[in-house]
């Protein structure tokens, strides 16, 4: 019983934090409870959430993606091309998520078949996938995309006053918090985790597995990239710089282990709303970015410390 | 030298967190004794030892250390008055060398500014190794090369670095070929010689009866008895172990094999084995003995598809499969209860309906969802057939005793209705009612009609459980003895690699 208390604690852990940051940035700031500023936060959330999400499945496969942000720029920088060579948007949008989930099967298979460490391959491919977008992009924005409502709609668009990337972020979140809970796919993502041995002694196979999960996780980051793509309308080779280390924070605030088999994807979400909630309360009472940057590494910090002790 | 014991602890009891682990527990051990501690898992050795060395701290009762009342604060301070712990898994840094590992957080230097005296050092490595008769271990050598045999000198002459006057060691014998446990006994009467006390703890009967001059029984916490070795018999102990009479170690084999269905021909793995044939029929248990390092559970990976083969057919039913993944084997109905249960067989913070869910998840799902219903169905099926002993389904695995985590395994397998088993050293590190409870379990599975092929590097075991014999010496088959003709004397000289074709 003693345990099952426990349990519910750790697991509520990072929600609690959430709140407590919440309420007091709301007692210091007069806008931040207001509906316009909670959806605005949604939004500005959703490209992180969207990327932890697969950041999750690989952590909980005892792996990393340092590659997504590259990723994300490499996918909507060619979305774009095709988009600025008039193609139609649905399937411009189509194939740069298929461009995600090939890219990310690349590090997959690197990993899973060439027994690469996660770190260093996805740190190799992180390199070379934003060398990629330089090349392709010489180094300059794509601008003049497509005008259609579709795809002005992705980054833009509200549905019932909720923004769009929003409704993305939240259909995305039940589909995997789905396949993570009920599916043979996501037992295994758990069961290789665990214990990749017994794992593959059991009959599964863990290769795919593993490329599995790196392909998810490119194409969501692609995902994410199409919805900056959209807002801005265009395609910054610069784009998703740095966004695996948020990602990789939002995983770990929401107390996934880094050794894998460990974790829900649930508490990446709230992991992501942690780190958005700070970034905009901050703003919002008009702190540095400088400043902001060394908040949001104690809260990780703290995070994981509290972690390791309700353990 | 004086008659008062060299170590007595008196009425030791320690609780935690309202569970009393021991009650009145008392120990003595002499000078040059060796004393067997044994006790079901869960008995209380280990915090009884624990207790002594320093690590918890006792409730209740005393500890003198020749004759004079004294209580340890931590490991260190035991060692310091020569007490050390050689724990069954070795404390050795594989890539450091035997006498850095020697002097690992005792290093010795020239002056105080922490420069290495490596001479120094290695000489007394050497002297070490030498009062163990020990003269093929050089201090240069890298730890991580030796075999475990060798690593384990390496552990007791690190003790005797330290002036060590008692040796608690935890299970010694587990992961040692039947060669090195001669030279490991060698080498403790020769400890006991020299007036060293060892504490022996293990599960190993045979063993015990043979080297310890007295034995303590705990159960559940309590303090059963003391008996004199050869005042007393397995089944006595056995009694005072469990509480109560389990009868037969082995179940009796009563029941008639039938046609062969598995068979498997010229199976060969360089490095490992070459030229393996046999065949094993519905309902047989086929034992598999040999040394260890005689290619016996590389043999079994191979033919699950865990490593690849040189060559060789395998055939089922008459029809010849082709295995490159274990996930070939599974579908075949072919089982493989792994070695190390830990590493191998469990996902150990997964709980007991995911473990058992492992091999056969395509079942228990539609559209690549599971059926949450019939996952818990079945886990609880299996765990009431195998008697778990379990909160229930959700339990983690880690917390299950190690006869119940060697259920969990057995189960993962049931649930693919396997037509043939494969289990390799299934009792290791299992206490004894749990053993006798395994080898039910394989004896009802066999009257089902299920092949079974077992590894085991007990002799009593091998000659206890199975139909026939199948015995390795260095890769290759050298024996094949049925029941009947089967004693230890036939195996050790097959496993030897001398030949006694039938």
């Amino acid at each position: 019983m003693n345990k099952l208390k426990d349990f519910n604690i750790a697991k509520l852990g990072p929600l609690l934090g959430l709140l407590l940051i919440a309420i007091v940035l709301g007692m210091m700031s007069d806008s931040f409870f207001t509906l316009n500023n909670i959806l605005n936060l949604l939004r500005q959330v959703s490209v992180n959430a969207l990327i932890a999400f697969g950041m999750t499945f690989v952590i909980l496969t005892a792996g990393i993606d340092l590659s997504v942000g590259s990723t994300l720029a490499l996918g909507s920088a060619l979305t774009a091309g095709l988009l600025a060579g008039g193609m139609d948007p649905f399937l411009a949008i189509c194939i740069g998520l298929l461009i995600g989930l090939m890219l990310g099967a690349l590090n997959g298979l690197i990993i899973a078949k060439g027994k690469v460490a996660p770190f260093i391959a996805t740190l190799a491919t992180m390199t070379i996938f934003r060398g990629a977008t330089l090349v392709y992009t010489d180094g300059k924005p794509i601008t003049g995309l497509s005008d259609s409502f579709a795809f002005e709609m992705i980054g833009k668009g509200y549905v019932f006053g909720i923004p769009f990337p929003a409704i993305i972020m939240l259909i995305v979140f039940f589909s995997l918090f789905f396949v993570l809970r009920s599916t043979v796919f996501g037992r295994k993502v758990y069961a290789i985790g665990g214990n990749e041995e017994a794992a593959k002694l059991s009959g599964i196979k863990a290769e795919r597995v593993k490329i599995g999960v790196y392909s998810l996780t490119g194409m969501l980051a692609v995902l994410a990239g199409i919805i900056i793509t959209s807002r801005l309308d265009s395609a910054q080779p610069t784009a998703g710089t740095m966004y695996e280390l948020d990602a990789i924070a939002a995983v770990v605030i929401g107390g996934t282990s880094l050794s894998g088999g460990k974790g829900r994807i649930f508490g990446t979400l709230i992991g992501a709303l942690i780190i958005g909630v700070i970034d905009n309360g901050l703003n919002l009472l008009n702190v540095s970015s400088f400043y902001q940057q060394i908040v949001k590494g104690l809260v990780i910090l703290l995070a994981v410390l509290l972690d390791r002790k309700s353990k | 030298m004086s008659s008062e014991p060299f170590v007595s602890m008196k009425n030791i009891s320690k609780t935690f967190s309202g569970n009393k682990v021991l009650q009145n527990v008392n120990f003595s051990i002499n000078r040059g004794e060796i004393h067997a501690l044994m006790g079901e898992n869960g008995a209380g050795k280990s915090t009884l030892i624990k207790i002594l060395t320093g690590i918890y701290s006792k409730d209740q009762g005393d500890i003198f250390l020749k004759g004079k009342k004294i209580t340890f604060m931590n490991p260190k301070q035991a060692e310091e008055h020569g007490i050390s712990v050689i724990h069954q898994e070795l404390n050795i840094i594989p890539h450091l060398t035997v006498a850095e590992n020697m002097f690992l957080g005792k290093e010795m230097t020239y002056g105080k500014c922490g420069i290495l005296n490596k001479r120094e050092m290695k000489k007394r490595a050497i002297e070490a190794l030498s009062k163990l008769g020990v003269y093929d271990i050089q201090p240069d050598n890298n730890a991580g090369d030796l075999s475990i045999g060798k690593q384990q000198m390496v552990e007791i002459a690190k003790a005797l670095t330290t002036n060590t006057e008692l040796i608690i060691m935890d299970e010694p014998t587990a992961a040692l070929t039947d060669h090195e446990i001669e030279n490991f006994f060698r080498v403790i009467k020769k400890l006991k010689a020299d007036g060293v006390s060892i504490i022996y703890i293990s599960h190993r009967m045979e063993e015990i009866f043979e080297i310890c001059e007295r034995i303590t029984v705990l159960r559940d916490g309590q303090y059963i008895g003391t008996k004199v070795t050869h005042e007393t018999s397995f089944a006595e102990i056995v009694k005072m172990m469990v509480g109560r009479e389990i009868g037969e170690r082995y179940p009796t084999r009563n029941h008639h094999v039938k046609e062969t269905i598995f068979k498997v021909e010229n199976l060969s793995l360089a490095k490992y084995f070459c030229d393996i044939s046999f065949s094993v029929k519905k309902g047989e248990i086929l034992g598999v003995a040999g040394l260890m390092g005689a290619g016996r559970s590389e043999l079994m990976e191979a033919i699950f598809g865990f490593r690849k083969l040189d060559k060789g057919t395998v055939e089922l039913n008459g029809k010849q499969l082709v295995i490159k993944h274990p996930s070939d084997a599974v579908k075949e109905g072919i089982g493989f209860i792994t070695e190390d249960r830990k590493s191998k067989g469990l996902v150990i913070d997964a709980s007991i309906k995911e473990n058992i869910a492992l091999t056969n998840l395509k079942t228990l799902s539609k559209y690549g969802a599971i059926n949450k219903r019939n996952e818990r169905k079945q886990a609880k099926q299996l765990m009431k057939k195998l008697r778990v002993r379990a909160t229930n389904e959700e339990q983690i695995v880690k917390s299950l005793s190690g006869g119940n985590q060697q259920k969990i395994v057995i189960a993962k397998w049931l649930a693919i209705n396997p037509q043939v088993l494969i289990l390799d050293e299934p009792t290791r590190g299992v206490d004894i009612g749990a053993k006798k409870e395994i080898y039910t379990i394989m004896n009802e599975l066999s009257k089902e009609g299920v092949a079974i092929i077992v590894i085991s590097s007990e002799l009593p075991e091998v000659l206890g459980v199975s139909d026939r014999i199948m015995v390795m010496h260095e890769g290759k088959i050298t024996a094949f003895i049925d029941r009947e003709q089967a004693n230890q004397e036939t195996i050790m000289t097959a496993a030897t690699g001398g030949r006694s074709d039938e």
